[in-house]
């Protein structure tokens, strides 16, 4: 199994131009996933009622549900209604949603992590609610939310492989053609497979463990 | 085209019936995890350098690579190497071994929330090793962190389609064929999803319950 290194290198040529498409779906889903997270939670914090309740509705459907049947319903079932994706924005609206939901509950716990005073104090200064937002809690929140965001990128990358199930050719996809065509393949696919996901996900480990460490760094601690 | 009340209420016997095939494998998968989570903890904590350095790099890479991706391994490229397992034990063990790195996490948490002051009158009283931990710390490790690992339950339940992949027919499955067979995948997928939703939402309202008594019969943030 290991003897032969030409097969390796084989399997990987073939590999790596699906490895773009893994990290073009990663990215893609990523801004949206931080778009989306921004403004529901946001939208769990709001001063109107409605909106609580609707991004709460939000959240708890996509955090209730599995992705995949999530995946599933948008490329499968939503056409019934006259709304058809290709498969790559199916795949990216699935992951967005899903870990928009997740991720806007890292958005909502560090901005009620900020002291209260911290919104007292600028309400004595006279700010408005936008300025409050912006020039004192989202300073202080973000530095707090980066290592959730970080983590939640990695789960990110782990949950792009499903959309090989509905037919868009990433890694996973191009590996499992591969080691169809060719069954002798099948245990060198799948250790290159992981080894590939796990060298994607690298830096982002190693972003997260810097995140992790310099949260803390120069901030008073109360 | 839209929602058919008539083919809907049709399939929703057929999909219900899985039901305890998926409750099957998500006890079994959340069984493997509590009991590998644990050996990983002790692994981890373990004074023998090598040993805790490979359980400590086994841990990360299980859990930056996709699940997904474990499944088709154990299921495809084990067979190979002399192991082979039916698709049930495949999924089980796939999912269980994934999330048994993050409990372990959970199981850390508990165990670094214990005082110094525990372990060195445990030393003190002569205990052994194995007395320390199954009288003195496990006892108070793990009870503040049962919510959390609760949590673990649910997110496995959430993983199970996942093992469409490999031919288990759990709900997604099974609703996709129906689909498949008339050529209607609205109705099927949705009830699918609520399914998932009136199965797992009402027991993360009880874990969140259980957290906040938890959190006032061990006292927050004690870590």
């Amino acid at each position: 199994m290991w003897d032969n290194i030409n097969v390796y290198f084989d399997i990987l040529h073939k590999l790596l131009p699906a490895g773009w498409m893994t990290i073009k779906i990663l990215i893609t889903s990523a801004l949206l996933t931080y778009l989306i997270a921004f403004i529901a939670g946001l939208g769990r914090v709001s001063q109107f009622s409605i909106i609580r309740t609707l991004t709460l509705i939000y959240v708890e459907l996509f955090r209730g549900t599995s992705l995949l049947v999530q995946m599933f319903w948008i490329f499968f079932a939503l056409p019934a209604f006259g709304v058809e994706f290709s498969a790559f924005w199916a795949g990216v609206l699935a992951l967005s949603l899903n870990y928009g939901a997740y991720a806007s509950e890292v958005v909502r716990g560090s901005i009620l992590a900020i002291p209260k005073t911290q919104t007292e104090a600028s309400i004595a200064l006279n700010m408005t609610r936008w300025q409050r937002l912006k020039l004192v809690i989202l300073p202080q929140a973000f530095r707090i939310m980066l290592p959730g965001l970080g983590n939640n990128s990695i789960e990110l990358l782990k949950g792009t492989s499903l959309v090989s199930l509905i037919t868009l050719g990433d890694l996973t996809y191009r590996g499992l053609i591969i080691q169809n065509t060719n069954l002798s393949y099948t245990v060198p696919v799948f250790i290159l497979l992981l080894i590939l996901y796990f060298i994607i996900a690298l830096p982002l480990i190693i972003l997260v463990r810097r995140l992790e460490a310099s949260a803390s760094k120069g901030v008073a601690k109360v | 085209m839209s929602w058919n009340w008539e083919f809907a209420l049709k399939v929703f016997p057929e999909i219900f019936n899985v039901i305890w095939l998926v409750i099957g494998i998500t006890f079994g998968a959340y069984a493997v995890a509590l009991v590998f989570g644990l050996i990983l903890t002790f692994a981890r904590r373990s004074s023998f350098k090598p040993l805790s350095w490979t359980v400590y790099g086994f841990i990360e890479f299980i859990r930056s690579t996709p699940p997904l991706v474990q499944l088709f391994f154990v299921y495809f490229a084990l067979p190979l190497i002399g192991i082979s397992l039916n698709k049930y034990v495949a999924g089980i063990l796939t999912l269980g071994i994934h999330y048994s790195t993050y409990v372990s996490e959970v199981y850390r948490s508990g165990i670094d929330s214990i005082e110094k002051g525990q372990w060195e009158a445990a030393k003190a009283l002569n205990f052994t090793k194995s007395q320390t931990w199954s009288k003195v710390i496990l006892p108070q490790a793990i009870p503040p962190v049962i919510p959390m690992l609760g949590n673990y339950l649910i997110v496995l339940f959430k993983e199970t389609p996942l093992l469409m992949a490999i031919g288990v027919v759990e709900f997604l499955q099974k609703a996709f064929l129906i689909g498949a067979d008339h050529f209607k995948y609205l109705e099927p997928l949705t009830i699918v999803g609520l399914l998932f939703l009136l199965l797992s939402y009402p027991s993360a309202l009880l874990i969140n319950r259980l957290e906040k008594w938890s959190n006032q019969a061990y006292g927050k943030g004690s870590r």
